[in-house]
């Protein structure tokens, strides 16, 4: 069969896609009060491209579809953490959705295309692809922050997202056909050899690159492009927050990897994107961190937050060589991980008609349930880079590199910033541990989201304690992929 | 039998494996098995770092009981652990005082109880960890790790101010601790790929970075003694911790800043550590004097015995920064006396409080008339504390002024005023404690000690004096690191 193997790669987009669609019309048939069927089964689909995508993973990058489409380790693996990240999203948003009617079948058809426009942006090796994929990300994005009509400040999350998204889409695709005229190739492989033979103008990819990291520090919410950040994940329903906050963020690491450094890392252009990236790194440390000390919202809160760790991930990123890319990995996946269990968290405790998003909401855990605060103890420590937590391996990979690379400097201010961060993290430790509850409605969550709660706070200590494998890992998959 | 034991993992692992059971046991009702499963962990952690003391051998160089495990290959980070003679004396402190602390805590703590009991037995592991570790990664973990059980019992079970006091307590802390953490990778850097402190010690370094490493460490572990002028964290966290949390930060916390000189500064950055020791000296004295001035006027007892710290761990600075053994000796002996007394008269400020809850010097007077025993224990340790010939208070001070005066007379002189405030300022307020009138009805009501109380606070005095009296067993342990390390730290690294 010589139509079959080729796609062998891109087998679990395939999968998912058909499932996908099987969902959207399978939903038809299924009332309000058995939508469980759906979450069920895209739970189902989830685990199956999970499946798939592990039996066909192999070290050796293979290509596909003319060289458009790629299927190496560092794909696989950040593909296996996205499913992963996926359906602990489904798991802890549950509740949330059923009581909020918005447990339907478009909020589960949209995270399974949100989630093939992930793969397919990991997957890319040519622009048209990378530009696909992320399209299809954004598109499903907007449609799910918006998808609670009824709410005000969602719809204006909507409005900003959608407004800022699609410039920043105008910019990267601007870039793209710069780098087009210049090359003559959209491929990333191809364009890279034609770089690095010195055939291309170099005013020309000079711009090209300045619209380019534009448009990446708008996806991924690096200052000065970061406005649209707080607004969105503040208005969004924290369903779909926890979606925004996590898994694109290991496809944004993919794109950084792919176009910047698979595509434009050639010698005489590394040096113009680092300089790009330092000053992005260092405001975002500053702003992200300093403003959200001024935050009430625990949502506002960790938008800067996340603001700040992706100064921290440009600064693994910028130092350019195989091991910082490996911290930026290392970096992105803990980042992940935390995020999914502190947003969890705010799903965990919020019920009907009311948001644990304030951070007042958080006064007297302790006393409520001593294992929760627990686990957002470890939680918080960890985003603070507070040993023994896996946070503070991932801030360490991350400071190694960096020196590394020879930039004592920022990784003084970034420690510097990271003290400062310290601050509004302990703040919240403070206000479950120290303070008296004001709230005393008991916290019963479902058994699995029990479970998995329990998991995803214990694995902060246990990486800590534990991290080579995680570690290592990240930094094998980068250097087999590039 | 006992020889194959990993002795230095069981005295980390025990107390916290321990700590995990503690915790397990729940909520207040089951407090009683709490405090019991403590009580066992806390002797078991103390019981098999007495092999360490047995099978120690004091005239051998180097580091002993070694263990070395692969642990982060990426990093070559190993778990690598080994003591010498001054982390054992200090593993033996910090596993005796969590028995006393477990033990004292019974009454004064009724809530939260299983928590506060596994934070302390955390700690304990947490602190033998950074004693033995001899993996520069592994330290800082341990370093840091003491942070979080620290801010927790500041801030659970503390007074009034407790917050600011544990937020200010972290974040000075960890300003500190993280640019020693760059200082760190840059060595990483630097060396090729290696955290071991071992390969530190070798590591030729130029004189400039050895400046900003030395300055780096410095922020770091000056925080943690603390040294003038980073010290204002301390009295805010004394007065508002409860009377474990006091003890536990004042006998062995403040000796994590001093071991790491020892450990980290000295023989990684000998050239900067001699041109940067007259600045560090400096800081030590203006401790030790003008801090014993601030004690003087406290009118909170412990916060006078928190400012009676600083100015001690001043002697302690003073000394190691002298460069020589009878300065360093000194020190590390100071070190540990210091960890006796402070902890014994925070114990009995919390005897005190437990019946008044009042800290305030004003609000007793008399108390020897319905309080003899105590007031008999009291006395000792206030004694010990102000540098009495026969208690440990006295050798320590006395070796490093006496160093101090080879180093020159001045720096003597100096310090040598220590023994006249620190007797004033304590016994002063041992005065208007414990003599007088009755200064109230409360005081009239007061019972003496209960026989916990005694256990405690007599182990404490029996040690104050074994140590006045009969210091070379603790002395003799120290001879040779000292001596090795003096020998290194004269030799230069810059090449």
């Amino acid at each position: 069969m010589p139509y079959i193997t080729p796609l062998l790669p891109a087998y679990p987009e395939l999968f998912l896609l058909v499932m996908a669609c099987v969902i959207l019309v399978a939903d038809l048939f299924v009332s309000d009060d058995n939508r469980v069927v759906t979450y069920s089964l895209t739970l189902a689909a989830l685990a199956g491209t999970a499946v798939i995508t592990y039996a066909t993973a192999s070290a050796d990058p293979v290509t596909t579809f003319n060289g458009m489409f790629v299927d190496d380790l560092m794909s696989d693996v950040l593909k296996l953490l996205v499913y992963l990240g996926v359906m602990a999203i489904l798991v802890y948003a549950r509740a949330y959705l059923s009581l909020r009617g918005l447990f339907r079948g478009e909020f589960f058809v949209l995270v399974l295309f949100a989630t093939l426009g992930m793969m397919v942006m990991i997957s890319a090796s040519h622009l048209l692809t990378l530009y696909l994929g992320l399209e299809l990300l954004s598109l499903s994005l907007y449609s799910m922050v918006a998808l609670q009509r009824d709410s005000a400040t969602a719809t204006e999350a909507a409005m900003k997202y959608f407004v800022l998204g699609a410039l920043a889409s105008g910019m990267l695709l601007y870039g793209m056909s710069m780098l087009y005229g210049a090359t003559g190739t959209l491929g990333i492989a191809h364009l890279a050899d034609i770089i690095s033979s010195g055939g291309a103008h170099d005013v020309v990819l000079v711009f090209a690159l300045v619209f380019i990291v534009a448009g990446l520090g708008f996806k991924l919410g690096a200052v000065p492009f970061h406005m649209w950040v707080p607004d969105v994940y503040h208005g969004a329903p924290t369903a779909v927050t926890i979606f925004i906050g996590t898994a694109p963020k290991l496809a944004a690491f993919a794109f950084i990897m792919r176009l910047l450094v698979q595509g434009l890392g050639a010698e005489r252009l590394v040096g113009e994107w680092q300089q790009m990236l330092i000053v992005m790194a260092v405001l975002s440390l500053a702003i992200g961190n300093v403003t959200a000390i001024a935050q009430t919202n625990l949502k506002r809160m960790l938008a800067y937050s996340t603001i700040g760790h992706m100064g921290f991930l440009l600064l693994g990123i910028l130092s350019g060589d195989l091991v910082g890319y490996g911290a930026g990995m290392f970096y992105v996946v803990v980042y992940v991980l935390m995020n999914l269990g502190a947003f969890g968290m705010i799903l965990l405790l919020s019920r009907g008609g009311f948001e644990a998003e304030n951070l007042e909401d958080f006064k007297g855990l302790n006393q409520r349930s001593p294992w929760y605060a627990f686990l957002m103890l470890l939680l918080m420590f960890s985003m603070a880079g507070v040993p023994p937590t896996v946070g503070f391996y991932a801030k360490l990979s991350v400071l190694q590199a960096v020196i590394n690379a020879g930039y004592v400097w920022l990784a003084v201010v970034a420690v510097l910033f990271s003290l400062i961060g310290a601050f509004y993290y302990l703040r919240l430790v403070k206000l479950m541990y120290f303070d008296a509850p004001t709230d005393a409605a008991p916290i019963a969550p479902r058994g699995d989201v029990r479970v998995l709660m329990s998991a995803n706070g214990l694995a902060m200590l246990l990486f800590g304690i534990l991290p080579e494998p995680l570690m290592s890992l990240c930094l094998f998959s980068i250097q087999v992929s590039l | 039998m006992l020889t194959g034991l990993p002795l230095l993992t069981l005295a980390i692992w025990i107390p916290i494996v321990f700590g995990v059971l503690v915790l397990a046991t729940g909520s207040d009702r089951n407090a009683a098995a709490a405090r019991l499963i403590a009580l066992i962990g806390a002797i078991l952690g103390f019981a098999v770092t007495l092999p360490l003391y047995a099978r120690f051998d004091p005239l051998a160089s180097g580091f002993q009981f070694v263990e070395l495990a692969p642990w982060i290959e990426s990093f070559n980070v190993n778990y690598h652990l080994g003591i010498d003679g001054v982390s054992l004396l200090l593993i033996l402190l910090n596993s005796f005082i969590t028995v006393l602390v477990v033990v004292a805590g019974r009454e004064a703590i009724q809530s939260r109880v299983a928590q506060y009991l596994s934070a302390f037995l955390f700690l304990s592991g947490i602190m033998n960890g950074v004693f033995s570790a001899l993996d520069a990664l592994l330290f800082y973990v341990f370093f840091e790790a003491t942070l979080i059980p620290m801010f927790i019992i500041i801030g659970v079970w503390g007074g009034a101010n407790r917050v600011y006091a544990a937020v200010k307590f972290f974040l000075y802390t960890l300003a500190g601790s993280l640019l020693s953490l760059v200082a760190l990778i840059y060595l990483y850097t630097v060396s090729g790929g290696s955290f071991s402190l071992l390969d530190y010690y070798q590591l030729p370094l130029p004189l400039e970075p050895q400046i900003l490493i030395f300055l780096a460490f410095l922020m770091a572990f000056a925080v943690k003694v603390p040294m003038w002028p980073v010290h204002t964290w301390l009295p805010d966290a004394h007065v508002e911790a409860p009377t474990g949390g006091s003890v536990v930060l004042a006998a062995i916390m403040l000796k994590l800043g001093a071991y790491g000189f020892i450990r980290l500064s000295l023989p990684i950055v000998p050239d900067a550590s001699h041109t940067l020791a007259g600045f560090v000296i400096a800081l030590s004295l203006i401790a030790v004097v003008y801090i014993g001035l601030v004690a003087l006027v406290q009118a909170d007892m412990k916060k006078l015995i928190a400012y009676s710290s600083i100015s001690h761990m001043g002697f302690v600075t003073l000394g190691i920064f002298i460069f020589n053994s009878h300065g360093l000796e000194g020190a590390v002996i100071q070190m540990v006396s210091h960890g006796f007394v402070s902890g014994a008269l925070f114990l009995c400020v919390g005897v005190l409080y437990d019946r008044i809850h009042s800290r305030q010097i004003a609000d007793y007077g008399g108390v020897v008339n319905t309080m003899p025993v105590f007031a008999a224990l009291f006395m000792l340790f206030a004694m010990a504390n102000s540098g009495l010939p026969g208690t440990s208070g006295f050798v320590g001070e006395f070796m490093v002024i006496l160093g101090a005066m080879k180093h020159g007379f001045w720096y003597a002189a100096a310090a040598a005023t220590t023994l006249v405030f620190g007797a004033a300022y304590t016994l002063w307020m041992y005065k208007r404690v414990i003599f007088g009138a009755v200064a109230s009805p409360r005081v009239a009501a007061l019972s003496d000690i209960s026989a916990r109380e005694f256990l405690v606070l007599g182990l404490l005095a029996v040690a104050v004096l074994v140590m006045g009296v009969w210091p070379l067993p603790f002395a003799e342990v120290l001879h040779t690191p000292v001596n090795d390390l003096l020998n290194h730290v004269a030799q230069s690294k810059l090449r």
